[in-house]
């Protein structure tokens, strides 16, 4: 249970790896213990990911998750509640991809739209369906503004998440009535690894930043949040900027 | 079927969660209450009285909820020997309605009437009075209990399976289903209080006076004192001290019908309250108010809301808080450790977190109860709003009341941690014993009993 002070009991980070998603976790444990199920790919940096988060106080499990496979999401998640209810939920894995080759070269691009788009999907199913379950539990997934307006920079990418995104708003509805809560969150320009060498849009913020917003997000029972909260107003300018300008702005 | 999905929260209104509910003759008849509990499914089944505990006690996602208020007979008054046989939804409002007239008095009265029988048991509640009655347990005199396999056992607190007894006192309805019990009630000749008040000028002056002795003069002690006020003023207390009145106490205007139940309610608050109204200003306002209407007076007579039950005078006073909730913090700490004690009491004031509602009493003796919250020590109870920061502060408060030997309760919990609940409660294993060996299959499950790891 999510307790009165916003405290889970336990964390399942979807894409065990992400630097927003163990920035949550590492958040979470300032705030007493918690027992984290990592989902990913076995890997060393799982392992480091795992080291990491026992070292600053949980208790670490670790679920074979590979977003390119579908045929085994339903099994990853119904692990990860094996071994106990899970309270809080994060869909963090994702990809940014080579934008350019992205737009002409088919592989790419259907990689970004099956990790990003359908593996977010297909464990949103399953992840409701355990929630429903077990009549508790909040779920959160990272979108991003890229969604809210797609860029010439960006589109591929931006499109994928604008697909997870429309796909979690509408969850966030289906499942009000069950007391299950859901987070959208659309972050801006987050320094970590993926972005790495790239220039940061203007608000740009860092995984430590997006995990305190989640937290409260969560703690407060909040649909829909931007990272850093000032990209709510700056994306709902941006939206209706008409396109001959919108294509000229440095973002 | 009276069977429904709902959403359920403590009186908190924090860590809501869903669950079907059963009701009326799917509760009243013990049949088919054995047949729910046999096919409850794997997230188990708890027993819900009038949902009065502030945390997670009696809620289970995903589960089986049983509304025991369909359970509400009073079979059998005995005003000599002052037995009451009754089912366990009664309220203990109703209780002392029907009691007071054969001159029984309810013999560990909480801060609100509104708890049914057996949620007095399973939390082992506790009144102005523990000092001279101890907790509810202690005046059970038998109840009958479902068991997860289907039985009904009628257990008595010193019978052949007292274990069992003293493992559901306390037991947050985790050992079964309690049905029935056959309470002791307190003989008294009216339904009113001869009562002392006074105020105290700063905490030493408050512990003194709990301190010289003259509290045992009193069947019904406690204290509302400031908890934000700091410096001189800090732990400023409003007391009031007193026993039942005899008939002859009474001016003769009561003496007509001494045992009148007499506990007016003014209004029900309605749900319209905002985040944030629960603030220092506000809270200071009214605790100023609060402690200045505390006239120095001995041998007032009062009636039950007045000396007991001031909250009484609103419904739903919880829904002042606003949507957020707020939190209810209970500890006591044994006696000896008065000078760590002060030093929290002193933090809570400066910590900027405030509370209004601050309890403030010394307890005596506890039972044999394993989980039983009560030890002779300083009980304080406060409550804060929800805000930022809350829980690290509460996290730095279980730490202090751990290491003073204290502990919390589980009818006010509802964020500590599970190492931290066991090392508070050190007979929780033997507890446990009792428990699997009536429940092997873990039928009976809350959220508070995942949060805190109780049950396999």
């Amino acid at each position: 249970m999510i307790d009165a002070v916003g405290h889970p009991s336990s964390l399942l980070l979807l894409g065990g790896t992400s630097e927003i998603g163990l920035a949550v976790a590492e958040r979470y444990l300032q705030g007493g213990p918690v027992r984290v199920v990592l989902a990913g790919r076995q890997s060393p940096r799982l392992a480091d990911a795992a080291a990491r988060l026992t070292r600053a106080g949980a208790s670490v499990e670790t679920v074979e998750f590979d977003a390119r496979d579908a045929a085994v999401h339903t099994e990853a998640v119904r692990k990860a509640f094996a071994g106990g209810d899970i309270d809080v939920a994060l869909v963090a894995f994702g990809l940014l991809g080579d934008q350019e080759k992205a737009w002409q070269d088919i592989d790419v691009a259907v990689e970004l739209a099956e990790v990003n788009y359908v593996a977010a999907v297909s464990v949103g199913v399953a992840l409701a369906a355990e929630f429903r379950r077990q009549g508790h539990g909040h779920l959160v997934a990272l979108s991003s503004v890229a969604a809210e307006r797609p860029r010439r920079s960006n589109f591929v990418y931006g499109s994928s998440k604008a697909g997870l995104d429309a796909f979690y708003t509408g969850l966030t509805e289906a499942l009000r009535g069950e007391g299950i809560g859901v987070t959208v969150v659309r972050p801006g320009f987050v320094h970590t690894k993926m972005t790495e060498g790239m220039s940061p849009a203007p608000l740009s913020t860092t995984p430590e930043a997006v995990a305190e917003v989640v937290v409260a997000a969560v703690r407060n029972r909040k649909e829909q949040v931007w990272a850093p909260a000032p990209l709510r107003a700056l994306m709902s300018v941006l939206r209706h900027i008409p396109r001959p300008i919108f294509r000229r702005l440095p973002v | 079927m009276p069977r429904s999905v709902k959403t359920l929260a403590g009186w908190a209104r924090t860590a809501p969660s869903r669950a079907t509910v059963l009701t009326g003759d799917d509760v009243a008849s013990t049949e088919a209450l054995a047949e729910a509990v046999a096919g409850a499914g794997s997230r188990g089944v708890i027993a819900r009285g009038l949902g009065r505990s502030y945390g997670d006690t009696a809620q289970n996602a995903g589960g089986l909820v049983l509304d025991m208020t369909a359970r509400d007979k009073i079979h059998n008054v005995d005003a000599g020997t002052g037995l009451v046989d009754l089912d366990a939804g009664v309220s203990l409002d109703r209780l002392m309605r029907v009691a007071l007239p054969f001159g029984l008095w309810v013999p560990v009265l909480p801060g609100t009437r509104q708890v049914t029988i057996g949620g007095a048991i399973a939390n082992d509640i506790h009144g102005k009075n523990h000092h001279t009655a101890g907790s509810f347990g202690d005046h059970v005199v038998s109840m009958d209990l479902l068991l997860a396999s289907g039985e009904v056992r009628r257990l008595e607190p010193d019978g052949p399976e007292s274990e069992l007894f003293w493992a559901t006192v306390g037991g947050i309805g985790l050992t079964g289903v309690i049905l029935r019990a056959t309470i002791r009630m307190t003989k008294t000749e009216t339904a009113y209080f001869v009562a002392d008040t006074e105020r105290t000028a700063n905490l030493d002056e408050t512990i003194e006076r709990f301190s010289d002795g003259s509290d045992e003069a009193y069947d019904y002690s406690s204290a509302w004192f400031d908890s934000i006020s700091t410096g001189s003023k800090l732990g400023r207390a409003a007391l009031g001290r007193g026993s039942l009145a005899r008939l002859d106490e009474l001016p003769a205007r009561l003496r007509r019908d001494p045992l009148k139940f007499d506990a007016p309610q003014l209004a029900t608050l309605p749900d319209v309250f905002p985040n944030g109204l629960a603030n220092k200003a506000t809270f200071s306002l009214i605790g100023e108010l609060y402690y200045r209407k505390t006239k120095n007076k001995r041998g007032q007579i009062q009636n039950l809301t007045a000396f007991y039950h001031p909250l009484d005078l609103f419904g739903d006073w919880n829904r002042a808080y606003g949507s957020k909730g707020f939190l209810q913090y209970q500890f006591i700490v044994p006696l000896a450790a008065e000078d760590e004690f002060r030093a929290i009491v002193r933090d809570i004031a400066e910590s900027g977190h405030v509370s209004f509602l601050n309890v403030f009493k010394k307890f005596g003796e506890g039972n044999r109860a394993p989980l039983s919250f009560p030890m002779p020590g300083w009980n304080i109870c406060v409550d804060f709003p929800i805000v930022e920061g809350l829980g690290a502060f509460c996290r730095s408060l279980d730490e202090r009341v751990l290491a003073m030997g204290g502990r919390l309760y589980t009818a006010k919990d509802s964020r500590t941690d599970p190492d931290t609940f066991a090392a508070m409660y050190p007979r929780l294993d033997e507890w446990r014993k009792v428990r699997d060996a009536a429940d092997p299959d873990g039928v009976f499950a809350s959220d508070m009993s995942r949060r805190l790891r109780l049950t396999r």
